[in-house]
């Protein structure tokens, strides 16, 4: 149990899933002008990086791998994750409409994200056991999280200046996503200090 | 032979069960949607500004749908037009729409009251209010940031000398800049007043007078000229009660400070415009 918290803060801080390994880059420049809409999204991939991991774990454990079929993984996880987003939509929408009406939006975008796709591909290739990767998946989508309302922040004092019109709008974005993503370089090697 | 078989048998079992589900996922747990409350959603003008008492124009129509004594003639952008509609697909009496659009309580323009500061923060009425009470002379002035100008959605706010006017033409009465006016100067009331008192101070006489050349110093002047007991003097502020004013002026002419406004708009005027959004 002692690694759980190495994983996890490793995931968050270290190997942000947006800021260091550039996955997940559409809804993290799309969605995060607003912070609430920020919050919302990544509860969401949350959710679906948490189900999805639990899912695919042991579809490649005990279906793929026995058969020598490993190379599958990626096909069969999209077609997995895609069919399961969309049965939790229609579960949400009959049961919880108030949840649904919160993440719904944000549903569907993230049926083939990158990043959750990645993080079930990582779960394996880092060779986690079944608990590792739940916590692996929980921390890349706090890492999500912590990077969407992060940068919220940082573009809505960017819209609040005057900045020359060249580099209104996506520029000046990707460079402040740049340097949020530079300052996250400076985690490198803090979580090993802490857990030694 | 098998090394071709089974992967291919394995990601279409895959997909084939994942369809299964969801196919029988969708089938049993399909919320009904309510045509009707389609239909209306649809007849509404999507502005969701919340002029209704609703949280937006979907609530609005669910509401319609499952409880008809909801009247069906609370949308006042989408006007009588609307309401016919909505109570056509619903099958209720209609009742015409009340008219509304909204009015400035403040004629504090460059000529008749000052600026105490020069501020140079974020430059929105909310933002300056936060400073000092804002940064007019008056607590109760027109700030003059244009708050309201950027939340109409009909282009009916326009600043004239430093104060919010409304064109009563474009206006709907949707009442989104009601909510942004950090200092409440904006009040939506029935098209037929078109007499209104365009002051909120409630100093008393002598400080607002000194304040703002435009302010209601509660002289009582128009209480007295007044046929129709329709204007009183409340906490030093002339205010019109909508239900007994005739809109006939004579509190306007008595006025020393001139603040009691007409916006009326001629008859034909209002036909052609009334045609307008009709189409």
């Amino acid at each position: 149990m002692k690694e759980m918290p190495v994983i996890l803060m490793n995931v968050i801080l270290v190997d942000n899933f947006v800021l260091a390994k550039f996955l997940g880059i559409c809804p993290f420049l799309g969605v995060s002008k607003k912070l609430d809409s920020a919050v919302g999204m990544s509860v969401a991939v949350i959710f679906v990086m948490l189900i999805s991991t639990a899912v695919t774990y042991p579809i490649y454990m005990y279906l793929l791998v026995p058969h020598g079929l490993s190379y599958l993984q990626t096909i069969a996880f999209i077609l997995v994750i895609a069919a399961l987003v969309q049965l939790v939509e229609i579960i949400l929408k009959e049961y919880v409409p108030v949840l649904h009406r919160s993440l719904g939006v944000y549903l569907p975008l993230i049926t083939t994200n990158c990043s959750v796709l990645g993080v079930t591909l990582l779960n394996i290739d880092e060779g986690y056991t079944y608990s590792q990767s739940l916590v692996n998946a929980f921390g890349a989508g706090l890492g999500f999280m912590l990077a969407l309302v992060l940068f919220s922040g940082v573009r809505q004092r960017i819209e609040r200046n005057d900045i020359p019109a060249a580099f209104k709008g996506i520029p000046s974005t990707l460079i402040a996503a740049s340097v949020v993503s530079v300052s996250f370089m400076g985690f490198s090697g803090v979580v090993d200090g802490i857990f030694k | 032979m098998e090394q071709y078989v089974t992967p291919i048998l394995i990601v279409a079992g895959i997909g084939i069960l994942a369809g299964a589900i969801l196919t029988v996922a969708s089938k049993f747990m399909a919320v009904k949607v309510n045509e009707a409350a389609v239909k209306v959603r649809e007849a509404l003008p999507g502005a969701n500004c919340g002029a209704c008492g609703f949280a937006g124009c979907d609530d609005y129509a669910a509401s319609l749908v499952n409880d008809h004594t909801v009247k069906a003639n609370l949308c006042t952008p989408g006007g009588s037009a609307v309401a016919l509609e909505i109570s056509r697909i619903l099958g209720i009496s209609f009742e015409a729409a009340e008219g509304k659009y909204a009015i400035v309580k403040c004629s504090g323009t460059f000529d008749k009251t000052n600026y105490i500061m020069d501020f140079r923060g974020i430059q929105s009425c909310s933002a300056n209010k936060m400073f000092y009470r804002g940064r007019g002379a008056c607590s109760r002035a027109c700030l003059g940031f244009g708050d309201c100008v950027e939340a109409c959605e009909c282009g009916a706010i326009f600043m004239v000398n430093g104060v919010a006017r409304i064109d009563k033409l474009k206006c709907v009465g949707c009442g989104v800049c009601v909510k942004r006016c950090p200092n409440h100067l904006i009040e939506i009331v029935p098209s037929e007043l078109s007499t209104y008192v365009g002051c909120s101070s409630q100093d008393d006489g002598a400080k607002t007078h000194r304040i703002c050349k435009a302010g209601c110093i509660a002289c009582g002047k128009c209480e007295e000229a007044c046929r129709f007991d329709a204007i009183h003097v409340k906490g030093n502020l002339a205010e019109i009660d909508p239900e007994k004013c005739k809109n006939c002026g004579m509190c306007a002419k008595v006025c020393p400070t001139g603040i009691i406004q007409s916006n009326r708009i001629k008859k034909s005027q209002l036909r052609r415009v009334n045609n307008f959004s009709r189409k």
